[in-house]
């Protein structure tokens, strides 16, 4: 190693070679190569990887093959359970995971040192944003293949291809501001401990694998209103019921992703 | 670069108080200051990080927060510690970067002369703290910027490495790149400075370049018991000489302008023996920068 650098050193003083010819790359380019970098970190990273794939998996598998709770509603088990677990696949990525990993990255300074390369800020947001989407798109094609082996058959009216999409989007773009609200104001420890423990209650509550008509009939509706549970009631209405437009969960998640962006757009701290 | 009464308050706290200093293009410029003089507040405000309460501040002829879309393509910033993911590997760090600027270095070549091409998969956390300083080195020159800013580079690393990091800010200067340096190596400074700023409490307390702050002046230094009488001492010695007891029982005399003679030293040991006193640590010696910044802001460096 001494040698490497002591060798190095010589080329490195070759005269015109520090020469300045500074200069930003295309915007899309820098995303782009921030987007992989934080992919690559995202599938890299097994305790991540748990929470996004694992776990949405062995509750879709487990659920799903023996009876260990009643659904009712006509449903058979895997059709209940698959858009309940897509829910939960895009709080873990867009809320849980990104929580945590921005937390931590405000902790170590690397959003600071981001902040004086020439990756503006919006930038780097589109970067976290394309990131969360690639591995969204990753996690529904195995939980759809997954859940296609298991017997699920989907009863969705046409209009699901939309529908589907802008719910997953407005749910997005709801945990996103939550979990960057989480991840700018609080330090990144309580930000870790918040977002598991809201997953996990969100998780419980959230018509994930527990049906609402479960829960007592004068708690459903706040359940409903909560981010997770409008965003598996909705896909579950598409996917399930042929619904066609299930208003009420879409304005639901447009309501938390516009008040959970504009707070954590004015509370976000960098350091 | 160009700071004219620079203000930066944190709730009550003032970690600036009215600072000015102006670094020329093409020249390193090395900030020293006691922990807590305000030097990284002072070199944050110009990469951008933080706005000014008070006074104006000119990068590159530019306003860091204003102008921060023109200007950061042309810094390049070492920050005193962290702001590298801990488990991205240190080549695909580079290279990822590199994505960000129109004519990056060659991400193997920069590995290379960081000594870091055996650690290129190597994640960031498991480096050693010189090799992590190296990394933040090698992306701070990674985008060719016209101006760097190196947050204590050195510290951390050893001899050899050091040498290398002095070695890239001379070949950085002599293409022509100006670097704002703050070290607590008063040896780097000494080395590297064409213009060396002393700041304490938020203000700059000398600037010059190192041969201006040192001067020729000879001195000579002793220790003994604390509180001797310097008046009687001083009468004792050749006209011109000054002296002073800073901290307690260390004792400089100075010859501004000269250099210490043989019959100087014999006349403050005469005086010692004729009080009983004996002096211990007794050294003949030019004046350093750290002895000018022992006697501006009383404190240690390092302290």
């Amino acid at each position: 190693m001494t040698t490497t650098a002591a060798t190095a050193t010589a080329t490195a003083a070759e005269p015109g070679t520090w020469t300045p010819a500074p200069g930003a790359a295309p915007l899309r380019r820098m995303i782009a190569a921030q987007a992989v970098q934080e992919t690559r970190q995202l599938v890299r990273n097994g305790e991540q990887l748990t929470l996004m794939l694992v776990i949405p998996l062995l509750l879709l598998v487990a659920f799903s093959l023996e009876p260990l709770v009643n659904f009712g509603g006509g449903y058979t088990r895997i059709d209940f359970l698959t858009p309940g677990v897509i829910a939960l696949a895009v709080m873990s990525t867009a809320f849980t995971s990104q929580a945590i990993g921005t937390g931590f990255e405000r902790r170590y300074g690397v959003l600071k040192r981001l902040g004086a390369t020439p990756l503006s800020r919006q930038g780097l947001i589109a970067a976290k944003t394309a990131t969360v989407i690639a591995v969204e798109l990753l996690q529904a094609v195995i939980i759809l293949l997954v859940g296609l082996a298991l017997g699920w058959s989907p009863d969705a009216s046409p209009a699901a291809v939309v529908v589907v999409p802008l719910l997953v989007l407005l749910g997005t773009a709801a945990f996103s501001g939550l979990a960057l609200l989480l991840a700018g104001t609080l330090r990144a420890e309580a930000t870790l401990a918040a977002a598991n423990l809201i997953y996990v209650v969100l998780l419980g509550i959230g018509g994930v694998v527990f049906p609402l008509t479960k829960f007592p009939a004068g708690a459903r509706p706040l359940l409903e209103l909560l981010p997770t549970g409008a965003l598996s009631t909705g896909l579950r209405g598409a996917l399930a019921n042929a619904n066609a437009f299930p208003a009420r969960d879409v304005l639901t998640l447009a309501v938390w992703a516009v008040v959970s962006v504009a707070l954590a757009a004015r509370f976000f701290r960098w350091e | 670069m160009e700071l004219a009464g620079l203000v930066k308050r944190y709730g009550p706290a003032t970690a600036v108080d009215g600072l000015s200093l102006t670094a020329r293009r093409g020249e390193v410029t090395a900030i020293l200051g006691p922990n807590g003089a305000g030097k990284t507040t002072t070199v944050e405000v110009c990469e951008g990080y933080r706005r000014a309460d008070g006074g104006t501040v000119r990068v590159l002829g530019l306003d860091p927060v204003r102008d921060a879309a023109a200007l950061k393509p042309r810094l390049g910033v070492m920050l005193q510690a962290g702001g590298i993911p801990p488990a991205v590997p240190a080549g695909e760090y580079l290279s990822t970067l590199s994505r960000f600027h129109v004519k990056p270095h060659d991400t193997a070549w920069l590995l290379d002369i960081a000594g870091l091409t055996a650690h290129a998969k190597t994640p960031y956390k498991r480096l050693s703290g010189g090799q992590q300083q190296r990394l933040s080195l090698a992306a701070a020159v990674l985008g060719r910027p016209e101006l760097v800013f190196l947050d204590e580079p050195t510290a951390g690393m050893d001899p050899q490495a050091r040498h290398a990091t002095w070695d890239l800010v001379t070949a950085l200067r002599a293409d022509g790149v100006s670097v704002i340096l703050t070290t607590h190596f008063m040896e780097e400074a000494e080395r590297l400075a064409d213009h060396v700023v002393i700041i304490d409490h938020g203000r700059t307390v000398a600037d010059g370049s190192p041969v201006s702050l040192t001067g020729s002046a000879g001195q000579l230094r002793f220790r003994a018991e604390p509180g001797l009488d310097l008046d009687s001492l001083l009468a004792a010695l050749p006209a011109g000489s000054a002296g002073k007891e800073s901290p307690a029982g260390r004792y400089l005399i100075e010859v501004p302008g000269g250099t210490v003679q043989p019959a100087l030293l014999a006349a403050v040991t005469a005086w010692c023996a004729d009080r009983g006193v004996l002096p211990s640590s007794l050294q003949i010696e030019s004046r350093t920068l750290e002895d000018v910044f022992l006697e501006l802001t009383g404190r240690d460096l390092r302290g």
